[in-house]
C-alpha cells in the first residue's frame, strides 16, 4: 500500500470537503424554505396553484438531477429576457447554478416529506387541540407542527445524506469539490481505485456525522421515547 | 434559414428525432439490465446479511454501507477509469501484452449495478424479515424441500413485499443512468449534448431529454402498479 500517495490525496481532497458542504447546508436551507411553500400550495384553496405545486414534485422526482442541473447551467442563457436582468450575474455562475438545482430538486423531495408528516398526525391530537379552543396559526404552532417535525426528521434526514451525496454532480459543472476534485486526481493518476477509497472515505465519514447528529436531535426532540 | 423547433425534433434530415429516440432506447436498456444485475446482487447480499455466519454479515453490511454511502458518480468514475486498468492487468498477467477495456456500456452497467443492488439488498431483507414465520414452518411440516419453499412460499411473497421498495429503485435506477453520459456512453443526456452543442439549443435538447425521462418513468411506473396489483390479488378480500 502506498500511504504516502494515499495521504496526499487525502490532503488534496479535504481542500474540497468546505465546498461540499457548504453546497449541501445552503440548498437545504432554500430547499426547506421552498419545501414549505410547495406544500402550502398543494394544500391551498386555489386550484391552479395545486396543479403549479404537483408539477414542480412531478417535474424534479421525476427526471435525473444532471439533466435538470445541465437546464439551468446550459439552457437558462438562452433566455435573453434573463441574461439583462439582475439574477444573470448569478445565474452565470456554475456555483449558483448548482445551489439553484440542487434547491429545486430537494424541495420537490421535501415538499412529499412535510406532506407526509403533516398527515401523520394523529386526528385525535387536532380533535382535542379544537376542544380546548386552539385554531389557525396556534393549533399549528402548538399541536401540528411539533408533532409533524417528529414524525418527519427521520426522513428529512435521509434526503440530507441524499442531498451531501448529490453535491457531487456539481463537479460535473466545473466545481471544485470533493467529487471534482477525485475525478481530476483520477484523470492526471489513473490510480482510481486508492482515489475511490479515500474519496469514499469521506463521503462516508461526512454521512456517518450527519447522521450522529440527527440521531442526538431525534432523541432530544422525543424525550417521551426515551428509554 | 434557421430550421424550427419542430424541425430540430423531427425525423427530417435536420431533426435530432432519431438520435434522440435511439438514445432514449439505450437509456431504458441500460436501465434495465442494471436493474436486473442489481436484483442479482440485493438478493445474494440480502442472503449474506439474513446469514448465521457473522462474517457473511459484516460482508453484507459493509456492502450496502458503502454502496449506499458514496455518491453513485464516484462509482461510475472508479469504474470507466478503473475499470480498463484492472482488465488490462488481469489479462497482462496471463500473458497476453496490450491495452484492453470494455464497452462503455458494460462498464456502466456495472456501476449503476452495484448501487442499485445495495438499495435492492434492503429492500429484499426487508420483505424477507415480514414474511410469516409460521408459514415456513407449515411448509416444512407438510414436507417441503428447502427448494419448493423457496419456490413456492419465500420467493412469490417476498416479491411482493418487496415491489414498493423495488418500484422506487427502479426509478433511481433509470435516473442514475444519466450518469453514464460522463463515460462517454451514448444514452439520452449525452445526445441531448451533442445536438444542444451543435444547434446550440441547449434549453430545447436538455428540456426534452428531462421530458423523455418523465415519460420511462411515468409509464413505467404504471405498470409496475399494475403487476403489483396483479402480485397482491391472491390476498385481496
Amino acid at each position: 500500500m502506498d500511504w504516502p500517495f494515499l495521504i496526499d490525496v487525502a490532503e488534496r481532497l479535504l481542500t474540497g470537503v468546505p465546498l461540499t458542504l457548504e453546497l449541501a447546508a445552503i440548498s437545504l436551507c432554500l430547499g426547506f424554505i421552498l419545501a414549505v411553500a410547495v406544500t402550502a400550495a398543494a394544500s391551498s384553496g386555489f386550484k391552479p396553484l395545486r396543479w403549479l405545486a404537483k408539477l414542480h414534485v412531478e417535474l424534479f422526482r421525476g427526471t435525473p438531477l444532471l439533466v435538470q442541473i445541465f437546464v439551468i447551467y446550459y439552457g437558462l442563457g438562452q433566455i435573453t429576457l434573463l441574461r439583462g436582468s439582475f439574477l444573470w450575474p448569478f445565474l452565470s455562475q456554475a456555483y449558483w447554478c448548482a445551489i439553484l438545482a440542487l434547491s429545486l430538486n430537494t424541495s420537490a423531495y421535501g415538499a412529499e416529506i412535510i406532506r407526509g408528516a403533516i398527515a401523520a398526525v394523529p386526528d385525535s391530537e387536532v380533535e382535542a387541540a379544537r376542544a380546548v379552543g386552539m385554531s389557525g396559526l396556534l393549533l399549528r404552532r402548538r399541536i401540528i407542527w411539533p408533532i409533524a417535525l417528529r414524525y418527519g426528521l427521520a426522513n428529512y434526514g435521509s434526503e440530507a445524506i441524499l442531498m451531501l451525496k448529490a453535491t457531487s454532480l456539481a463537479s460535473v459543472i466545473t466545481l471544485s469539490e470533493v467529487t471534482g476534485i477525485a475525478t481530476k486526481l483520477i484523470a492526471s493518476t489513473y490510480r482510481s481505485l486508492e482515489i475511490f477509497v479515500v474519496a469514499g472515505a469521506l463521503y462516508l465519514a461526512l454521512t456517518f456525522l450527519i447522521a450522529m447528529g440527527l440521531h442526538w436531535l431525534e432523541r432530544r426532540l422525543n424525550p417521551h421515547m426515551r428509554a | 434559414m434557421t430550421p424550427t423547433t419542430l424541425n430540430l425534433l423531427g425525423f427530417g434530415p435536420e431533426g435530432w428525432g432519431l438520435p434522440l429516440a435511439m438514445a432514449a432506447g439505450l437509456t431504458i436498456a441500460a436501465a434495465v439490465c442494471s436493474f436486473g444485475l442489481g436484483s442479482l446482487l440485493g438478493i445474494a447480499a440480502a442472503s449474506l446479511k439474513l446469514s448465521r455466519v457473522m462474517p457473511f454479515r459484516w460482508l453484507g453490511n459493509f456492502y450496502t454501507t458503502v454502496f449506499r454511502g458514496v455518491p453513485e458518480i464516484l462509482v461510475v468514475y472508479l469504474f470507466y477509469f478503473g475499470g480498463s486498468v484492472a482488465l488490462t492487468h488481469l489479462i497482462n498477467l496471463s500473458g497476453f501484452p496490450g491495452f484492453f477495456s470494455l464497452p462503455a456500456f458494460v462498464i456502466g452497467v456495472f456501476a449503476v449495478a452495484l448501487v442499485s443492488g445495495a438499495y435492492q439488498t434492503e429492500a429484499f431483507r426487508a420483505a424477507y424479515q415480514r414474511l410469516e414465520r409460521g408459514q415456513i414452518e407449515a411448509g416444512r411440516a407438510c414436507g417441503m424441500s428447502r427448494l419448493l419453499l423457496l419456490r413456492r412460499i419465500i420467493a412469490p411473497q417476498t416479491l411482493r413485499f418487496a415491489l414498493p421498495a423495488l418500484g422506487n429503485i427502479w426509478q433511481s435506477v433509470l435516473k442514475e443512468t444519466a450518469l453514464l453520459s460522463v463515460t462517454g456512453l451514448i444514452e439520452l443526456v449525452r445526445q441531448a449534448s451533442t445536438a444542444a452543442g451543435s444547434t446550440r439549443q441547449p434549453l430545447l435538447f436538455y428540456g426534452v431529454a428531462a421530458l423523455i425521462y418523465l415519460a420511462i418513468g411515468r409509464v413505467t411506473g404504471f405498470g409496475l402498479a399494475r403487476v403489483e396489483g396483479r402480485l397482491a390479488s391472491p390476498w385481496k378480500r
